[in-house]
């Protein structure tokens, strides 16, 4: 089952650590406007996965990718595309937090700058926009100057996110943005990712099966590189199609 | 926090309020059909269950879909599997109100055996339970509920009343029989309706208090014999 509208789109994606295939004609469609997760066992590829469709597996030597690409219907392996826009239009939030050694207010600033934004106003105007989007502003309002580092771990994670949104994505990709924090801290970045699919295309890898129950609309599980099952979550967490699934998300085995 | 996962409890809360709406209207028709011998008001009311069970199927599946989705616990699973019950039980009362309006209909179309009164009273303490059930529901007020279920024997008791009374028509005169049997099976669909209110009235008390009062139950008993957790 495909969405219908898909922002962004794998067709027989393969992808290759040096000669051993990681992914196996993968077709997920990433539908706009929803949030996706990718479950799957340890190894299955998700992390490479969704790390092909910003193309941060380029930087990694050794590696192939075969198949189409699609964001907004048009292939972002061609050679014309040019990288370092695309990755702006596709945000990614990393499983341990990483803000930049710098204070609040200029890790979110620091993606408009680079990009040429210099007038102060419009600066301070997507500083305080992004991070009330990401749930943070309240905490942080009254210490823009501190250090990113002196933020917990969920609010780290929160930052990112903000920093992230700051350039205005199209798509934001979460590489398991959850295991490294609390459980108070991953409600409300759940509930963040709720309300950020309004606006934005989401695509989540989680190995939490209950995240992706909860936060979804639409599951793609895979094993050994391959996927086993695509469709809404509804279906794949009340009847899956497909038994190995069943297995899967009823903790027999993983 | 607010989560998502509220606004869709209070949705299933509002689909069981609508559907108990329905439920209760068309007890009070079935009966009202049979007092005035109104042959339209029956038909009404059969007609309309399949809204009910529409609702049953529609419920049950956004029941289905929370449970999957969200893997509540405590306050928020009991009242979702109390849902599941009530509902449940409110399919079986329509098809009971079902059973009233179509032997009321064959009532209708013969004189009228004797007046009414038992009847009508049953049914009175039927429709005051099942509004109290689905009050003490909405209110998650338990004490409301624990009267519901203590108005029951009252029921059953008119219930006993009035086929102690149409046998000895029937032992008089073999005639009244098709009547008398339609009149009895009518007063047992009103003693059921009061039993499934009880019913609705124990799950509001489990999903309130977490207490499991059903079938005269006061101690923890097990099929294994005296529970070892204290309770």
């Amino acid at each position: 089952m495909t969405a219908a509208n898909p922002k962004m789109e794998t067709r027989g994606l393969n992808f290759y650590y040096e000669s051993k295939p990681a992914l196996k004609a993968i077709d997920i469609a990433c539908a706009a406007n929803r949030v996706t997760a990718i479950i799957g066992p340890s190894g299955c590829g998700k992390s490479t996965f969704i790390r092909t469709l910003n193309r941060m597996n380029d930087v990694v030597p050794g590696t192939r990718v075969e198949g189409t690409i699609l964001l907004d219907g048009k292939n972002i392996r061609d050679p014309g595309v040019d990288v370092v826009d695309f990755r702006r239009r596709i945000g990614m939030v990393f499983q341990k937090p990483n803000p930049f050694p710098k204070s609040i207010f200029d890790n979110v600033a620091y993606g408009l700058r680079i990009n040429g934004h210099q007038s102060k106003a419009r600066v301070e105007e997507v500083v305080e926009r992004t991070l009330r989007e990401a749930a943070l502003w309240d905490e942080v309002k009254d210490r823009l100057d501190d250090n990113a580092f002196t933020l917990s771990g969920g609010q780290q994670q929160r930052l990112c996110i903000a920093r992230a949104l700051a350039v205005e994505p199209e798509v934001i990709l979460f590489d398991e943005p959850c295991s490294a924090i609390d459980p108070i801290a991953t409600a409300k970045i759940e509930d963040l990712i709720h309300k950020l699919k309004q606006r934005y295309t989401v695509v989540i890898v989680t190995h939490n099966m209950q995240q992706a129950a909860r936060v979804s609309d639409f599951t793609a599980f895979l094993m050994l590189g391959e996927l086993v099952e695509f469709g809404p979550t509804e279906k794949i967490f009340t009847t899956p199609a497909s038994k190995t699934t069943e297995d899967y998300i009823t903790g027999r085995f993983g | 926090m607010e989560r998502p996962f509220d606004d869709e409890l209070i949705s299933l809360k509002k689909l069981l309020l609508e559907m108990a709406g329905l439920v209760e209207e068309a007890i009070t028709d079935a009966v009202a059909s049979l007092k005035e011998r109104r042959e339209d008001r029956a038909r009404e009311v059969i007609e309309r269950e399949k809204a009910v069970n529409l609702y049953d199927i529609e419920i049950d599946a956004l029941a289905m879909r929370l449970l999957a989705l969200h893997q509540p616990v405590a306050g928020d699973l009991r009242f979702i599997t109390s849902a599941m019950r009530i509902c449940s039980d409110l399919e079986r009362m329509g098809d009971q109100a079902v059973n009233i309006a179509e032997r009321s209909l064959d009532l209708i179309r013969q004189p009228l055996l004797k007046p009414l009164i038992d009847i009508p009273e049953m049914a009175r303490l039927a429709e005051s339970m099942v509004k109290d059930a689905i009050a003490a529901f909405v209110r998650g007020e338990a004490d409301l509920a624990r009267s519901v279920c203590e108005r029951d024997d009252g029921v059953d008791h008119l219930n006993d009343q009035v086929f102690r009374e149409l046998l000895t028509y029937t032992m008089a005169d073999p005639e009244t029989i098709p009547r008398a049997m339609d009149l009895i099976l009518i007063a047992r669909s009103l003693e059921r309706i009061a039993d499934h209110a009880t019913n609705v009235g124990e799950h509001v008390i489990y999903m309130k208090e977490g207490r499991i009062i059903k079938h005269g139950r006061r101690k923890a008993e097990s099929i294994g014999g005296p529970s070892r957790v204290g309770s």
